[in-house]
C-alpha cells in the first residue's frame, strides 16, 4: 500500500532527540555486586548502621530470588555482575545558587529543555534535579521549609531525618517484595524524599528530573513520599536519557504513604532512551511503584505518560486500607519500533467503601508491543468497594500489537466492578479526511493520538500536560512530507 | 486551455491496482458554475471525487487536471484543501476523541495560515460557527462531540455541508450528499449549498438521482458511465434521465457502437 499507511508506520522514525552523553567525570565503582559493594555504597553515603543492615538483608534476600519471567517482554539475560552500582558526579562544595552548578550539567539540562533557570521562573515549581543518582541542585527549599514540607534528595533525608526514613522505608514495598525491588533496596544510590506535615497543602508542584548519564551504570532510584493527616502534595517525575548501545537496567522503587484525609498525586512523564529503530539499545525500565492509602478518605492518584524505554514493566499500585479511600491510575503508554511495554496497575481494596478508577491508553506503532496488565482485588473486608476500569488500545500500522490482561479477584460480593475495553486503529480514511480539510498527516496523527489520550492528559498538572503532549508529538514525528 | 476556469480536466485516466476506473474524463468548470455529474452505481463518480481530492491509492495513468491554473495532481491532499478545494464525503469519517469544533477550527486556521490570513481565535471562530450553523439547521450540541461520532446519517451529511460553509471553498465537490437524506433534510442541505454559490466559486455535484437537482439547479449536467462522460447538456438532461433512466443512454451507446 502506498503512502498514508506507510506514513503512519514511518511516523515513528524520529531519532531520539535527547541522545547525547554528557562529559561530567564520574566517580564510578567497577562493575560487580557482592556484600562489600553494598557496604561500600552505604559507606560512600555515610549512612547510619540501620540502613547498611537493611541493604544487606535486601541483598541476601535478592540472592535467593529469580528474575520474573511472566511479563510479556523478551530480552537477553541481564548480567548483574556487569553493572556498576555507583556513579556520582564529582563532589562539589554545597551550592548557594544555581550559578554554581557545573556549566556542563547546566547545558545538559538546557538541551533537555528543562533548564533550571526556566524551571525557577516557572510559577512555583521546585526542582530537585537528579543526575547519575545523586542530587546536584535543589531549589525552592526555603519556601517549602516555611510550610514544614521536607523535599530533598534521599541521601539528605537519611542524614537529616533518619527517623522518618527508618519508619517508612520499605513499609509499602518490603525489601522482599520482588526481584527488582530487592535489588534496588540493596544498592539504591539516591532519589527523592518528601514529607508533608499534618494539614499542610504543599504550596507548589514538586518536580524531579531523573537522568541516566554515566555509561554502564544501573539506575536505582528510591523515592519516598509521606502525606500526613489532611496533607496534599502533587509530585511530578520526568525522565530523559542519553543514547547508547548497551541496554541499561533501571529498577526504581517509589513508595507513597497517605494518612487520614491526605492526598498524593504522582505524575510521571517517562522518556528513557527507547533503543534505535532496529531495537538495539534502550533502557530496561523495571519499576516498583506502590502507594498505601493508610488513612480514612485518603487518596492516591497515579498518572503516567510512558513513551520511552526498550522495555517497561511498571504497575503503579494502590493498597486501599483506609475506609472510603480512593485509588486512581491514569496511563498513556506508547510503544514504537521494537519497544515493549507491560504496564498497568493493582488496586487492592481492603477497607470499606474504597473506590478505584483505572484508565489505561495504550498506543502501539511500528513493531511495538503494548500490554495492559491490571489486578483489581476486593478483599473480604472491603464491603461496598467499587472499581471502574477502562482499557483502550490504539494501533498505528500493521506490525504492532496490543494486549490486555485484566485480573479480577473478588472476595466480597457487595463489590461493584466495571470493565470496559476497546481497540481501534488510526485508519487511512481518517488521515485522508483530515488532509482533505487542510490538516497535514503529522498533525492528523497527533490530533487523533492526543484525542485518544485526552482523559489521561487532563489529570496531569497544566505545564506537565503540555510537556506530555509535546513528548508524544516528538515520539510520533515521522518523515512526513 | 481556458485560463479563467476553476477546474480543467483533460482525458483523465485513473485506476486502482491495475484496474482502470476512469477512462478519459474531460471536464471544464468555470467560475460561478454548478456542474452535476450523474451516473449509475459503480460508474466511477466517487473515484473522480477521490482523485480530485488527492486520495492515495489511485494510479493516474494518463491525462491532466488543472485547478486555478496549477497542476492539481502534483499537490498533496492537504495542499489542495488549503488551495480551496473541498470534498463533501459520500461516507463522512468518524474520528473518535477529536472534538468537532477543535477539528474544524484547526482546519480553518491551517487554511488561513497558508493563505496568509490571520488565524481566528476561539471567539471569532465561535461567531463564524454560530452564523453558519443556522444555514444547515444543525444542532449546535453536535459540535461538542467527536468528529462524526454518534451522528445520524443525515447529521453526518449536513455536517459536511456545514464544514463547507465554514471553510468557504473555491471548488466544492459534493459526493452523493443527497443519499441518506429525507426530503426535508434534502431541502435544508440544498438551500445551504445554494447560499454558498458565489461568482468566483464553483460546485461539482455528484449524484445518482435527479431529485437533488430539483433543489440544486445545475448549469451543466454530465452523465458518467463506465468511467466516461457519455453525455453533457443543460439541466434538462437530468430530467430526461429521470424519466427514461440510465438504460436509455446505454442502449443508445450500444446502437452507436
Ligand atoms: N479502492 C478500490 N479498489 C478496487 N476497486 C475499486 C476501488 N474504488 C472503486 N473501485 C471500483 O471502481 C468502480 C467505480 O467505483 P466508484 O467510483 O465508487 O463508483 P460510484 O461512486 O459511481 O458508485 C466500481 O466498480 C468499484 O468497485
Ligand atoms: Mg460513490
Amino acid at each position: 500500500m502506498s503512502t498514508a499507511l506507510s506514513t503512519i508506520e514511518e511516523f515513528v522514525n524520529t531519532e531520539y532527540k535527547y541522545g547525547f552523553v554528557s562529559d561530567i567525570e564520574s566517580d564510578t565503582f567497577p562493575p560487580g555486586l557482592n556484600e562489600d559493594v553494598v557496604r561500600a555504597i552505604s559507606a560512600k553515603k555515610q549512612e547510619p548502621e540501620f540502613l547498611c543492615e537493611w541493604r544487606l538483608r535486601a541483598y541476601r534476600h535478592w540472592l535467593t530470588m529469580t528474575e520474573p519471567k511472566w511479563p510479556k517482554a523478551y530480552y537477553p539475560p541481564i548480567d548483574y555482575q556487569g553493572i556498576s552500582y555507583y556513579a556520582a558526579p564529582k563532589p562539589k562544595a554545597q551550592l548557594a545558587s544555581l550559578d554554581e552548578v557545573d556549566p556542563e550539567l547546566r547545558r545538559t539540562f538546557e538541551k533537555l529543555g528543562i533548564s533550571l533557570d526556566e524551571q525557577k521562573r516557572l510559577a512555583g515549581v521546585a526542582v530537585d534535579a537528579v543526575m547519575d543518582s545523586v542530587s546536584v541542585a535543589t531549589t525552592f527549599q526555603k519556601d517549602l521549609e516555611k510550610h514544614g514540607v521536607i523535599f530533598c534528595s534521599f541521601s539528605e533525608a537519611v542524614r537529616k531525618h533518619p527517623e522518618l526514613v527508618e519508619k517508612y522505608l520499605g513499609s509499602v514495598v518490603p525489601l522482599t517484595d520482588n526481584y527488582f525491588a530487592a535489588l534496588n533496596s540493596a544498592v539504591f544510590s539516591d532519589g527523592s524524599f518528601c514529607y508533608v506535615p499534618k494539614g499542610v497543602r504543599c504550596p507548589m508542584e514538586l518536580s524531579t528530573y531523573f537522568r541516566i548519564n554515566a555509561k554502564n551504570t544501573g539506575q536505582f532510584e528510591r523515592t519516598l513520599i509521606i502525606a500526613e493527616e489532611g496533607a496534599y502534595v502533587s509530585y511530578l517525575e520526568g525522565c530523559t536519557a542519553p543514547m547508547r548501545d548497551e541496554n541499561q537496567l533501571h529498577a526504581a522503587v517509589v513508595e507513597l504513604v497517605a494518612l487520614d484525609n491526605a492526598e498524593i498525586k504522582y505524575s510521571t512523564v517517562q522518556n528513557w532512551y527507547p533503543g534505535d529503530a532496529h531495537g538495539r539499545g534502550g533502557i530496561y525500565n523495571f519499576v516498583t511503584k506502590r502507594g498505601v492509602c493508610k488513612g480514612r478518605r485518603s487518596k492516591i492518584s497515579w498518572t503516567q505518560v510512558e513513551t520511552g524505554s526498550a522495555i517497561t514493566w511498571k504497575y503503579p499500585s494502590c493498597i486501599l486500607l483506609g475506609e472510603d479511600s480512593v485509588g486512581e491510575f491514569y496511563s498513556v503508554a506508547l510503544t514504537n519500533h521494537y519497544q515493549q511495554a507491560d504496564t498497568g496497575t493493582k488496586m487492592i481494596h481492603v477497607g470499606k467503601n474504597t473506590r478505584s478508577t483505572i484508565v489505561s491508553k495504550g498506543i502501539s506503532a511500528g513493531h511495538g508491543q503494548n500490554s495492559y496488565r491490571g489486578l483489581v482485588a476486593i478483599r473480604k473486608s472491603a464491603t461496598g468497594a467499587r472499581n471502574f476500569s477502562q482499557c483502550d488500545s490504539l494501533l498505528i500500522g500493521q506490525q504492532c500489537g496490543a494486549h490486555t490482561f485484566p485480573y479480577i479477584e473478588v472476595k466480597n460480593t457487595s463489590a461493584q466492578i466495571e470493565h470496559e475495553a476497546t481497540t481501534s486503529k488510526i485508519g487511512e480514511d481518517q488521515i485522508f479526511y483530515c488532509n482533505q480539510r487542510g490538516i497535514s498527516k503529522q498533525d492528523a496523527v497527533n490530533m487523533i493520538v492526543n484525542g485518544f489520550c485526552k482523559e489521561v492528559f487532563k489529570e496531569l498538572p497544566m505545564e506537565f500536560a503540555v510537556e506530555a503532549q509535546k513528548l508524544l508529538g516528538v515520539s510520533l514525528e515521522g518523515s512526513v512530507g | 486551455m481556458n485560463t479563467t476556469s476553476i477546474l480543467d480536466i483533460k482525458n483523465l485516466h485513473a485506476g486502482v491496482a491495475g484496474k482502470a476506473i476512469l477512462k478519459g474524463i474531460s471536464l471544464t468548470i468555470g467560475p460561478g458554475e454548478v456542474h452535476a455529474v450523474m451516473g449509475p452505481n459503480g460508474s466511477g463518480k466517487s473515484t473522480l471525487a477521490a482523485v480530485l481530492a488527492g486520495r492515495e491509492g489511485y494510479d493516474i495513468t494518463a491525462g491532466e487536471a488543472r485547478y486555478l491554473g496549477q497542476d492539481l495532481l502534483e499537490l498533496d491532499p492537504e495542499e489542495r484543501a488549503r488551495a480551496g478545494l473541498f470534498l463533501a464525503f459520500q461516507y463522512p469519517v468518524e474520528i473518535p476523541g477529536v472534538n468537532s469544533t477543535y477539528f474544524l477550527k484547526s482546519a480553518l486556521n491551517e487554511q488561513r495560515k497558508h493563505r496568509g490570513l490571520p488565524e481566528l481565535d476561539a471567539i471569532e471562530f465561535l461567531k463564524l460557527v454560530k452564523e453558519k450553523i443556522k444555514l444547515l439547521d444543525l444542532n449546535e450540541d453536535l459540535l461538542k462531540r467527536a468528529v462524526n461520532v454518534g451522528f445520524s446519517g443525515g447529521e453526518k451529511k449536513r455536517n459536511e455541508i456545514f464544514q463547507m460553509a465554514v471553510l468557504d471553498p473555491t471548488l466544492a465537490v459534493l459526493d452523493e450528499t443527497d443519499s441518506g437524506l429525507d426530503i426535508d433534510a434534502l431541502r435544508v442541505v440544498s438551500e445551504g449549498v445554494n447560499k454558498l454559490k458565489a461568482p468566483g466559486k464553483a460546485q461539482l455535484v455528484i449524484t445518482h438521482y435527479q431529485r437533488l437537482l430539483n433543489h440544486i439547479v445545475p448549469d451543466y449536467v454530465h452523465v458518467l458511465m463506465e468511467g466516461r462522460i457519455v453525455r453533457s447538456g443543460g439541466k434538462e438532461l437530468a430530467l430526461e434521465l429521470e424519466e427514461r433512466g440510465y438504460d436509455w443512454i446505454s442502449r443508445e451507446l450500444q446502437l452507436a457502437a
